[in-house]
């Protein structure tokens, strides 16, 4: 680890100025926020993120959750996952994105780790994680080495020979589902992000996961008004119980009709993308529809048009398709219980 | 030395815990020192004016460091020394003086040794400071320069050139010779099966990191704390390495937080923690990192393939067995994988075959049942295979080919009551309502499958010695250099002395852990409790005699007229069997004899003549129930039933723990565990706990341990056998062939994750009736 400057910001000025004061001897992009720190402090042990400077974010009053005038949830950046997912608006009008929390990490990183980590958490490609071996987004250049490697875990869309790399958050998965919005914070003034555009596509600079600008705080994280609380599902497929992130997750949301049609159809999968994937088409393809296997088959085969596999991860394709079709059917079906009980944390 | 070492910090049973017996559930004795953080482990032990070393190792998997550039590193403030093989202390020249008790043939790796690279995470060099963050930092600015060489880590590219393993390394055989013609009974036989298994790279990944702390004393003496399975091994190979007295050195582990066999060779941060306390004449910490611990040996990959021939009735006429393991380039690793073959199962006609390639990686190490994990599990597959074909209940397959004596040479067993287990283990489970075919039970979106299969381990004893003091005031203090790897050697031998003296769990301590008290073998192999076990009851035996010798010579003693027969040794003190009421306690007989306190030392040597006569192993029934959804192979294991023969049990608890946490194990090598090389690099790739998969709580459902009666005085003069490792062998494959009758598909490929058993195609329903 290399040695950091350390800094307990007061108020989100006080951060935002922290990043390169005082007296700017810090390069912009050198300092590194720290919230829960599940992500940025194991980064920092294996050298992967070296920052010169921390500043902790804990001491901020983002970490409320509130209701809109609009009708929708304003979700503090420094809320906790577990805090987020028990919160009893979240669970009733937001289901989810509860399970959607529920269904990553564990508990104790749950506790732990913010809404806004969660959004800038990094991938968990192998060689990203491995300093000794080349890798494009941790150093620009280098190379990708997954490419042709081990690539299990990678992406099945909207790679580039750059990277292949996933995002992988399943908080992020149900957030692009549900149109959250990002508010962003800077010395420049205050801007809001849809969440479609807050991820990127890793193209030739993979180093940027996000649109993000280096100067910028994650303040809160806006729910539009729900639609879909009485029919949503969270499916998350991955190697063990507890404790591993996706191969593939689907998140499905629909509004039913009184005639059971499909009203209004989200979908979004984890674990094949550099970002949440979303295609406004494949919804379409559900709109106005009964809620039917074929026709979750079609928006599954929609969603997934141009999907490639490595080789290695070729079975994402069939998982995911199938793991559409299912996450449809449990969401017209009616929204599951609660996935883990409050006890639990 | 059997008197008590006071910095070893042994743990003693909580006051009040009062008269025990063998057999008895006794909560661990080290269970509070443990969960309350007081138990220190080898990382923990304070030492005055302690550097700091932390290891840099190599990135790539085989040629020569051309050099270092480590001006960087030398300057951050609090760096004193960065030991390389330019720079690093005298060592001996010769392999054997590296060869530590347990290893197998060949020159064993030597830490700064020289500049040849063997294996990727090799340490190439030690940054030593006055803080760990120092040296910590410094570590990730040395930079090496390496001359690269090809390298060659993929085991399925090279099967082509295996060779004949050199069987030296303690505790293995060789696969026997061929029994009867295997070939020819194979092509005569009514059904045949054929097929292979492969099982991937383990990391043993015990929860305390591998951690050496050497503290030296003002006269050169060095107190080490290690992490091992045997503080006299590590003892003896630091004083071989480094050319230094046994008296110069003592080796401590009086806890150790997991091992599974990583322990049982001296790792190397040991070597390096010596090397920087020689050289810079300060003690000296070195602890590995998570990721460092996969540069350690592993469970090798294995490719095996199996060939059964049958009877149309189901009786075995021919068994093949090949497996091909991967070793270093520097030793060939071996371990028992393909003998149970000729061993569980009634069959004239066997052929073993076991063959190494050579890669560039570490040495394989001993993990948790080696060779038979995998091996038996391939077999007990096989076995699953061939009850399909017969279209046979799997159960009466085994019991059809019972084996009654030991196949070789016509031995009997010392005690054998697998049928006991196959009874109660198919009871308790309810196997007798399996339907036969695949396919057969649904739940929801889910298939529901049973599986069983058979496992089998060595019952194996070793020598040792120990040492008790028993004082006036009815303390008895047991000693031998034994570990507890948390696996309740310290509860086990405390039962049997307390139990064997009539005295209270907490008036015992038994002490472990030291290089120098009387000599135990390593902990592995679960030989431990069998071993070290009866050395203790034998010098408990002996303090037996000696209390009523001094009972019987009192004035006026109650027992001046009684044989030793005639008396027993509970409630505190010895008292005449047919009349309880005539007794007196320790503590009265010490003082009317007027000793402080009395010694006996006790050596046990195993009965080998006697245990010749016999083929010795523990043996057990696996049954599982597993609910696959198999749209996507995710597979729930949802019940286990492990039935265990293992002769007496002396600790039940701890006993009980040792099989239910095997059996986690074993579901986590069926379904979880791997360690995933780039070959092109030559390099383990998934070295942490995010990504290397052990089963977690959420994947654990219920298991059920039945511990069969067996006493075995064959064995071991207590009648116990050992528990270590027999819970894990069975459970993969019980599980994959739980698997096979949930969904019809058979997985050969361990672990057996999503996409090898969800269904290919397009073929599956995926809205399986929810
Ligand atoms: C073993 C393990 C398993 C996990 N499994 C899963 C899983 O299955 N699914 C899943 O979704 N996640 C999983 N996680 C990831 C976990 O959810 C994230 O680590 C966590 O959400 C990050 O939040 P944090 O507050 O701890 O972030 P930190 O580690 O504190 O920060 C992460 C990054 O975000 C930046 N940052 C934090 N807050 C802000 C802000 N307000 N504005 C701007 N920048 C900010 C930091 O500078 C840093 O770069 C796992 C993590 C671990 C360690
Ligand atoms: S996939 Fe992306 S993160 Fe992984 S090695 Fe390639 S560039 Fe790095």
């Amino acid at each position: 680890m290399t040695p950091f400057a350390y800094h307990l910001a007061r108020d989100p000025a006080d951060a935002l100025a922290a990043l390169t004061a005082p007296g700017g001897n810090i390069p912009l992009g050198a300092a590194s926020f720290l919230a829960g720190g599940t992500n940025i402090l194991d980064l920092m042990k294996e050298n992967v993120a070296r920052p010169m400077r921390l500043v902790d974010l804990n001491q901020l009053a983002l970490a409320r959750i509130e209701e809109t005038p609009a009708g929708g949830l304003l979700l503090g950046a420094l809320a906790r996952n577990a805090d987020t997912a028990y919160h009893p608006l979240v669970r009733s009008r937001y289901p989810l994105l509860s399970a959607a929390i529920l269904a990553g990490a564990s508990p104790q990183i749950r506790n732990m780790a913010s809404n806004g980590g969660n959004l800038l958490q990094r991938t968990r490609c192998y060689y990203f994680y491995d300093t000794g071996t080349p890798c494009n987004k941790r150093s620009p250049g280098s190379g990708c080495t997954a490419l042709g490697g081990l690539t299990r875990l990678h992406a099945i869309l909207g790679a580039s020979e750059h990277c292949i790399a996933t995002h992988p958050s399943d908080m992020c998965v149900a957030l692009a589902a549900l149109e959250a919005v990002v508010h962003l914070r800077s010395a420049r003034g205050e801007r809001q992000l849809a969440f479609a555009d807050f991820h990127r596509l890793p193209g030739d600079t993979p180093q940027h996961d996000n649109t993000m600008a280096a100067d910028e705080l994650i303040t809160h994280i806006e729910l539009p008004p729900a639609r879909h609380a009485a029919h949503s599902a969270y499916l998350k497929l991955r190697d063990r119980a507890s404790y591993s992130f996706a191969l593939v997750s689907v998140a499905a949301a629909l509004a039913l009709d009184e005639g059971g049609r499909i009203a209004s159809a989200r979908l979004a999968l984890g674990g094949v993308a550099h970002k949440p994937w979303r295609q406004p088409e494949a919804e379409a393809v559900l709109q106005g529809k009964p809620a039917e296997p074929a026709h979750f088959a079609a928006a599954a085969a929609v969603l997934l048009a141009g999907a490639r596999g490595e080789g290695v991860n070729d079975f994402k394709i069939p998982m995911a398709r199938r793991a559409i079709v299912r996450a449809l059917e449990v969401a017209a079906a009616g929204t599951p219980g609660p996935a883990c009980r409050e006890e639990e944390r | 030395m059997n008197e008590r070492i006071h910095d070893l910090q042994t743990p003693v049973a909580d006051a009040g815990t009062g008269f025990v017996r063998v057999g008895m559930p006794v909560s661990r004795v080290d269970g509070r020192a443990k969960v309350t953080g007081e138990a220190r482990y080898a990382a923990e032990h304070p030492a005055h004016d302690l550097a700091y070393g932390v290891v840099v190792g190599s990135t790539i998997a085989r040629g020569r460091i051309a050099g270092f550039r480590l001006r960087e590193a030398l300057a951050v403030p609090g760096v004193v020394e960065i030991i390389t093989h330019e720079n690093r202390p005298r060592m001996r020249s010769f392999d054997l003086f590296y060869k530590d008790m347990t290893a197998p043939a060949g020159a064993p790796f030597r830490p700064l040794y020289d500049g040849e690279i063997h294996f990727s995470g090799q340490p190439v060099a030690l940054v030593v400071a006055e803080t760990f963050e120092a040296a910590r930092y410094a570590a990730s600015l040395v930079a090496v320069d390496y001359l690269p060489q090809q390298h060659e880590t993929n085991l399925m590219s090279q099967l082509a050139r295996s060779h004949k393993p050199k069987p030296l390394k303690a505790g293995f055989s060789p696969p026997p010779d061929e029994r009867g013609d295997a070939e020819a009974a194979l092509l005569a036989a009514a059904v045949r099966i054929e097929a292979e298994y492969y099982s991937g790279v383990e990391h043993h990944n015990p929860l305390e990191l591998f951690a050496s702390t050497v503290i030296r004393g003002e006269d050169g003496h060095l107190t080490i704390y290690d992490k091992t399975q045997s503080s006299q091994n590590s003892r003896w190979y630091v004083s071989r390495v480094f050319g230094l007295g046994k008296d110069k050195v003592t080796v401590r582990n009086p806890y150790v937080g997991g091992a599974f066999g990583s322990g049982l060779r001296p790792q190397y941060q040991l070597p390096l923690a010596v090397m920087a306390a020689l050289q810079l004449r300060r003690s000296v910490r070195v602890v590995l990192t998570r990721q460092q611990m996969f540069s350690l040996g592993h469970r090798p990959e294995t490719l095996q393939r199996i060939r059964l021939g049958a009877d149309r009735d189901g009786r075995l006429r021919a068994i093949v067995h090949e497996a091909v393991a991967e070793t270093s380039c520097y030793e060939d690793y071996v371990e028992v994988v393909v003998n149970w073959s000729g061993q569980l199962y009634a069959c004239d006609n066997v052929k073993l075959i076991y063959r190494l390639v050579a890669l560039d990686q570490s040495s394989p190490m001993d993990m948790r049942a080696p060779g038979a994990a995998h091996g038996v599990h391939a077999l007990e597959v096989a076995m699953d295979e061939l009850a399909w074909a017969l279209r046979l209940d799997p159960l009466e397959l085994r019991l059809r080919n019972y084996a009654e004596q030991d196949q070789m040479k016509g031995l009997p067993f010392s005690s054998k009551a697998l049928r006991d287990c196959y009874e109660r283990g198919a009871r308790r489970f309810g196997w007798a309502r399996r339907p036969l075919a695949p396919r057969s039970m649904r739940e929801g979106s889910e298939l529901v499958g049973w599986g069983m299969a058979t496992g089998t381990w060595d019952a194996m004893q070793m020598f040792a010695r120990a040492g008790a003091v028993l004082h006036a005031d009815g303390r008895l203090v047991v000693s031998s250099a034994a570990t507890d790897i948390g696996t309740g050697t310290y509860t086990a031998m405390c039962t049997l002395a307390a139990d064997a003296l009539g005295l209270r769990l907490e008036q015992v301590m038994f002490q472990l852990g030291d290089s120098n008290l009387p000599v135990a073998p390593i902990e592995g192999g679960s030989s431990h409790v069998a071993t070290v076990g009866s050395a203790v009851a034998g010098v408990c035996a002996k303090l037996q005699k000696r209390l009523f010798r001094m009972a019987r010579r009192l004035h006026n003693s109650p027992f001046a007229k009684a044989r030793f027969d005639e008396v027993e040794f509970a409630g505190g003190g010895l008292r005449l069997r047919r009349q309880p009421s005539v007794a007196m306690s320790v503590e009265e007989v010490m003082a009317a004899a007027g000793e402080a306190a009395i010694e006996e030392k006790y050596l046990m040597l195993p009965k080998v003549l006697k245990q010749k006569k016999y083929l010795r192993a523990t043996h057990s029934a696996v049954f599982c129930e597993v609910k696959v959804d198999e749209a996507f192979g995710t597979v729930r294991v949802t019940r286990v039933v492990s039935a265990v023969a293992a002769g007496r049990i002396i600790s039940a608890k701890t006993a009980r723990s040792q099989v239910s946490g095997a059996v986690v194990w074993g579901i986590s090598q069926a379904l979880h565990e791997e360690t995933h090389a780039d070959h092109r690099l030559g390099r383990f790739m998934n070295h942490n706990l995010a990504e290397y998969h052990v089963t977690v709580n959420a994947d654990v459902r219920d298991i059920d341990v039945i511990f069969v009666d067996e006493d075995d005085r064959v064995v071991s003069a207590i009648g116990a056998k050992g528990v270590g490792e027999i819970g894990i062998v069975g459970v993969a494959a019980a599980v994959c062939n739980a698997i096979f009758h949930a969904t019809g598909r058979r997985v050969r490929s361990t672990p057996m994750t999503p996409e090898k058993v969800m269904a290919p195609g397009g073929d599956v329903s995926v809205s399986a009736a929810l």
